[in-house]
C-alpha cells in the first residue's frame, strides 16, 4: 500500500517536471513570436525593448506601417499582389498536379517508370542551378518586371506536389477504376468522377503547401520585379524594414505581424493537413 | 529490352490498346513534361554552355572551356570562403535539429491534449519561420539594441550592448539559431516513424527487463534510421540552399563571414552579371551536394537498419 503510494507520487512528480520544462522551453521557442506581435503594440521607442507586457496598446502602428515606405502604395497594394501571385500559382500547381499524378500512378504507358525516376530525381535538384540560366531567359523573352516569370515556374507541377498526390492516389483501391471502367469510363470520366472526389484531403495538403511556399517566395520576386507597385508582401516588407532608413520599429512590427497572418490561420485550421503533407513526403519516400 | 517489349508489342492484338494507354498516359503527364522542359530541362542545359563560356550582359557567350571551373577552383578566395560558410552552416545545424526533433519528439510521443497542445506550440516557429517577417525580426532581436541584449544586460550576464550580427565570430551563429529554432518538420516526421514502431517489440523487451536506455538504444534507435536517414538527405539539400534569411539577416557581412553559397552566386551572377562564372557556380554546388548525398547513401548501409531488406 505505501508502496503504490510513494509510486503514484514519484509519477505525479515526474509529470510536474515534465510539463514545467516543456513549458519553460515552450516560452523560449514562442518568445520571438510574441516579441513580435507584442512589440507591434509598444511605442515606437520601446518596441526592442524585451519586455512581453506593452507600455500600451497603440495600435496606431498598424496605421502607420499600412502607409507603407512613401510613395502611393500602401501595404493593401502589397497584400493584393501577394494574394494574385499565391492564388494563380497554387490553382495552376495543385490541379496540373494532380492530373499528372493521375497519368503516372494510374495509367501504363511506354515510359512511364523512366519518366517518374526523372521526376523523382529532380525532386532533389538544388533551385540554385536554375537561377541564373531563367533569369537569361527570361530576361530575353521579355518577361522582366511582370509576374510571368514568379508564376510560371510554379504553375506547372512540381515534383513535390506530385510525388504527394501519387502517394495518395496508390492508397485508393484500383477496384474503384475498374468497376467505372466495365461501367463505359474513360480515362478522363475516371478520373474526374471517380478519382478527384476521393483526392481531397490531398489536394487542401497541396493547396496549402502551395500557397504557403508563393507567399514566402522572395528571391523570384526580387529578382524580376522593378516596379514597387508590382511588389508581393515579402519584397515589400523587406524594403520597409530597411535598418538604414527605418524609423517606426513598431510599424516594421506590426507589418511583420500581418504579413504571416495568412500563414497562422493555415496552421490554426489545417493543421492535420500540413502534418498529413510532411510525414507523406517524409515517411513513404 | 524495353525494346524489345515494344516490337512485340507493336505486332500483337494488344496494339490499339497500348497506343490508346500511352496516348492517355502523356496527355496526362503532359503538365509536367512542359514545365519539366521549359523550366528545368533547357535552362539546365542552357546553363551547362554558359558556365563553359565567358558571359556578361553586355556581349555574346564566348567559348573558354572549363576556365570558369579552373579560375573557381584555383584562385577564388571567396569560392572557397562561401563553401566553407555554408558547410559550417549546416554542420552546425543539422546534428542539433534532429536532435532537438528526435528528443522532442520522444517526449511528445504519448499523445493526450496537452500533449497535442505543446506539439503545435513546438512546430509553430518552423511553419511561420521561413517567412521575411520572421528573417526580419530575428535581425532586431540579436541586433545592438535587440532582445536578447537586453535580456542578458538585465540579467547581468552582460555589462555591455554587443552586436551579434555585426560581430564576425558570432553572426553565423545567429543563422545557425534560426535554422535550429525550426526543428518542427522533422520532429513530426519522427512522431511518425515512432508511431510505426511495433509495441510488441517493447512489451518483449519488458519482460526481458530492459530499461528505458537499452529499450532506445536497442529498438527505437535502429528502428528509426531510416527516418534518419532521410531526415539527414533532406535536411541537407534544403539547408545547403540557405539565401533569403541570409540575404536579409547578415547581408553575408561581416567580413564575408555569412557569405552562404547561394548569396555569392548570386552576387556574382545577377548584381555583377558575370553569368557564365556564376553557371560554373551552379554546378559546382550540384556537384558538391551530389558528392556528401552519394557519401551518406553509401555508408548508409551500414547504421541503417532496414527491416525488408532493400524496400525502404
Amino acid at each position: 500500500m505505501n508502496l503504490s503510494i510513494s509510486a503514484r507520487n514519484r509519477k505525479r512528480l515526474g509529470g510536474i517536471v515534465f510539463h514545467t520544462i516543456v513549458f519553460f522551453f515552450g516560452v523560449i521557442m514562442l518568445y520571438p513570436l510574441l516579441w513580435m506581435v507584442i512589440g507591434s503594440f509598444k511605442s515606437s521607442g520601446n518596441a526592442l525593448t524585451s519586455t512581453l507586457i506593452p507600455d500600451y496598446f497603440n495600435f496606431g502602428n498598424y496605421a502607420d506601417g499600412w502607409r507603407g515606405f512613401g510613395g502611393d502604395e500602401t501595404f493593401a497594394r502589397y497584400f493584393r499582389n501577394s494574394f494574385v501571385i499565391s492564388s494563380i500559382s497554387t490553382l495552376g500547381q495543385v490541379s496540373l498536379a494532380a492530373i499528372t499524378a493521375y497519368g503516372f500512378a494510374r495509367i501504363k504507358f511506354t515510359g512511364n517508370k523512366i519518366c517518374f525516376s526523372i521526376m523523382v530525381i529532380t525532386l532533389l535538384l538544388p533551385a540554385q542551378i536554375l537561377r541564373i540560366p531563367q533569369y537569361i531567359m527570361f530576361n530575353q523573352i521579355g518577361w522582366m518586371d511582370t509576374y510571368l516569370p514568379i508564376i510560371l515556374p510554379g504553375f506547372f507541377p512540381l515534383p513535390f506536389f506530385i510525388f504527394l498526390i501519387v502517394q495518395f492516389i496508390r492508397g485508393i483501391p484500383k477496384e474503384l477504376d475498374e468497376a467505372a471502367r466495365i461501367d463505359g469510363c474513360g480515362y478522363f470520366g475516371i478520373f474526374f468522377r471517380i478519382l478527384l472526389p476521393n483526392l481531397k484531403p490531398v489536394l487542401i495538403t497541396g493547396t496549402i503547401f502551395s500557397f504557403y511556399w508563393s507567399w514566402n517566395e522572395f528571391m523570384t520576386p526580387l529578382l524580376y520585379l522593378q516596379t514597387p507597385a508590382k511588389y508581393p508582401v515579402s519584397v515589400a516588407l523587406h524594403l520597409f524594414s530597411d535598418p538604414g532608413t527605418i524609423t517606426n520599429w513598431s510599424a516594421m512590427f506590426a507589418m511583420s505581424t500581418l504579413s504571416i497572418i495568412p500563414l497562422f490561420l493555415i496552421f490554426l485550421f489545417f493543421q492535420k493537413y500540413l502534418v498529413e503533407g510532411v510525414v507523406t513526403s517524409g515517411m513513404k519516400g | 529490352m524495353v525494346l524489345l517489349l515494344q516490337v512485340k508489342a507493336f505486332f500483337s492484338h494488344k496494339r490499339k490498346k497500348l497506343l490508346k494507354d500511352n496516348l492517355a498516359g502523356y496527355l496526362f503527364i503532359s503538365p509536367w513534361i512542359i514545365g519539366f522542359l521549359a523550366f528545368m530541362a533547357y535552362p539546365m542545359i542552357l546553363s551547362l554552355y554558359y558556365s563553359l563560356t565567358n558571359y556578361n550582359l553586355f556581349s555574346p557567350p564566348v567559348w573558354i572551356g572549363l576556365q570558369n571551373y579552373i579560375e573557381i577552383i584555383k584562385n577564388d578566395p571567396k569560392f572557397l570562403n562561401s563553401l566553407k560558410v555554408t558547410l559550417m552552416y549546416v554542420a552546425a545545424s543539422i546534428p542539433l535539429r534532429l536532435v532537438f526533433a528526435l528528443v522532442l519528439a520522444l517526449l511528445f510521443y504519448k499523445a493526450s491534449k496537452m500533449i497535442d497542445f505543446y506539439r503545435a506550440v513546438y512546430y509553430i516557429p518552423s511553419i511561420l519561420g521561413g517567412s521575411v517577417a520572421i528573417a526580419v525580426i530575428w535581425r532586431e532581436l540579436f541586433g545592438y539594441y535587440g532582445a536578447l541584449n537586453n535580456i542578458l544586460m538585465a540579467s547581468g550576464l552582460m555589462e555591455q550592448r554587443f552586436s551579434w550580427i555585426g560581430n564576425p565570430n558570432t553572426a553565423l551563429l545567429t543563422l545557425i539559431a534560426l535554422a535550429v529554432w525550426q526543428f518542427g518538420s522533422p520532429m513530426i516526421i519522427f512522431l511518425a516513424g515512432l508511431k510505426a514502431i511495433p509495441v510488441s517489440l517493447y512489451e518483449s523487451a519488458s519482460i526481458d527487463g530492459a530499461g528505458w536506455w537499452h529499450k532506445f538504444y536497442r529498438i527505437t534507435l535502429p528502428m528509426l534510421t531510416p527516418v534518419i536517414f532521410f531526415n539527414l538527405i533532406m535536411q541537407i539539400i534544403r539547408l545547403f540552399l540557405i539565401f533569403t534569411r541570409a540575404y536579409i539577416i547578415t547581408g553575408g557581412g561581416p567580413m564575408s563571414k555569412t557569405e552562404v553559397y547561394a548569396l555569392y552566386l548570386f552576387r556574382e551572377g545577377i548584381r555583377y552579371h558575370r553569368f557564365g562564372y556564376a553557371s560554373a557556380l551552379g554546378w559546382i554546388l550540384l556537384i558538391v551536394i551530389a558528392i556528401i548525398t552519394f557519401i551518406i547513401f553509401k555508408t548508409s548501409n551500414r547504421w541503417v537498419y532496414y527491416e525488408t531488406k532493400g524496400e525502404l
